[in-house]
């Protein structure tokens, strides 16, 4: 067998190989790992959400101690119960709209460097947080685990938060300052754009 | 074909060969080391019954090497018992349990809730009792009795290990991340309780 053959037959072999039906015993099982995956992934799905997390985080930082980690632990919990009301049908309007306003309300804080009172802060991003979770708290796809769906919907916020509290250090330093602001005017911007397709 | 290519021609087929699903027989865990090893991979694979012992061990380890030692020595033993009540008395709920030890301990967790040491004993016996009772349900049989030995021996040498983790914890971001991570077991909790009412609606 010489070597021009060998390049053939390997290719021809692992395409049969994949495309050889009688080894797909591909089924649900109650979706386990797929449930932890689909819902991890999730939150990175939508533009609006992921500004929204990171923004968060940057926020957070910004503010430094308490609110650094005050704010992320906030909008998780607040984000589940806007997607308990979510799965209990309890109506809630605007929710497109909120999430834009979400977007242009902190990305407004950051790009100002607005210090709110804690309790404010956190009131208004457990608010907003429940539009979030509303939206995408309940769209778990059939079949899959809604348990493992929810660790990973709440860790891939929570991811979120972190790589938003990690930009967000860039405060101690003049020129990360400016930056962060900068940051803080884009996400308006994308915010202004949301709210444009949502209620346009 | 150089050495090269057929190296990777061969990591190739290899690849796909463990990535194929023709070996996906899924089920329930099965060691086949028996019994104890089974109910050892059924709570090491079960976050319902996973998370809130770990929950648990998290709280009473932040809350001083005392109230660890007590909780952790409570919740095997209570563990067991409920599973020994589970296995024996015909008994099923809808409620949904795991959702709610989710949400309580999150929720303490995340708050920072101090609670004196007796209170958090009285929280391992329960926890223990009700989750074992759960396990108990399930485990009826000629192999219950040794399967719930399993759990209760893994939880002893789990729970320990993860409150001494958390009594080691200092500094104080150190904290904060635990504190973050019970807001993330309450809203996994609040989200579990959401799906389970969904269900019965």
């Amino acid at each position: 067998m010489n070597k021009h053959i060998l390049r053939v037959i390997f290719p021809v072999i692992t395409v049969l190989y994949l495309l050889s039906p009688e080894h797909a015993f591909a089924h649900v099982e109650q979706g386990q790992a797929i449930g932890f995956l689909t819902g991890f992934m999730h939150p990175w799905s939508g533009l609006d959400h992921v500004l929204a997390m990171i923004a968060v985080g940057i926020w957070g930082a910004q503010l430094g101690n308490p609110a650094i980690w005050l704010l992320p632990l906030t909008f998780p919990m607040l984000m589940a119960l806007g997607a308990m009301m979510g799965l209990l049908g309890i109506p809630l309007p605007g929710i497109e709209t909120g999430i834009a306003l979400s977007d242009i309300f902190l990305g407004g804080v950051i790009l100002g460097e607005i210090r709110l009172k804690m309790l404010l802060a956190m009131l208004l991003v457990g608010f907003f947080a429940i539009f979030h979770g509303y939206a995408h708290g309940t769209e778990l796809p059939p079949g899959q685990s809604g348990m493992l769906y929810s660790m990973g919907f709440v860790i891939g916020t929570g991811c979120l938060h972190i790589i938003g509290i990690a930009i967000g250090l860039m405060h101690r330093w003049p020129a990360g300052r400016l930056a962060l602001r900068g940051s803080g005017a884009f996400i308006t911007l994308m915010g202004v754009i949301f709210l444009w397709r949502a209620v346009g | 074909m150089n050495r090269n290519t057929m190296r990777s021609s061969i990591g190739l087929a290899v690849a796909i060969f463990i990535l194929s699903p023709s070996l996906a027989c899924a089920h329930l865990v099965t060691t086949g080391m028996g019994p104890v090893y089974d109910a050892i991979g059924h709570l090491l694979l079960t976050p319902e019954d996973l998370v809130p012992a770990i929950a648990l061990a998290l709280y009473a380890g932040m809350r001083g090497a005392e109230t660890g030692r007590r909780a952790m020595f409570m919740l095997p033993v209570a563990w067991l018992i409920g599973g020994l009540a589970g296995s024996s008395i015909n008994f099923a709920t809808s409620l949904p349990i795991p959702a709610v030890s989710f949400l309580i301990l999150g929720g303490i967790i995340a708050a920072d809730l101090w609670l004196p040491s007796s209170a958090v004993a009285g929280l391992a016996v329960m926890l223990g009792f009700v989750h074992g009772f759960l396990n108990g349900a399930v485990l009826k049989g000629n192999s219950g009795v040794t399967a719930l030995l399993g759990i209760a021996a893994m939880l002893f040498i789990m729970a320990p290990i993860v409150s001494a983790l958390a009594l080691s914890l200092k500094k104080p971001w150190e904290r904060i991340a635990v504190r973050v991570a019970g807001s993330w077991i309450a809203a996994v909790g609040l989200l579990m309780m959401g799906w389970a009412i969904r269900l019965r609606q």
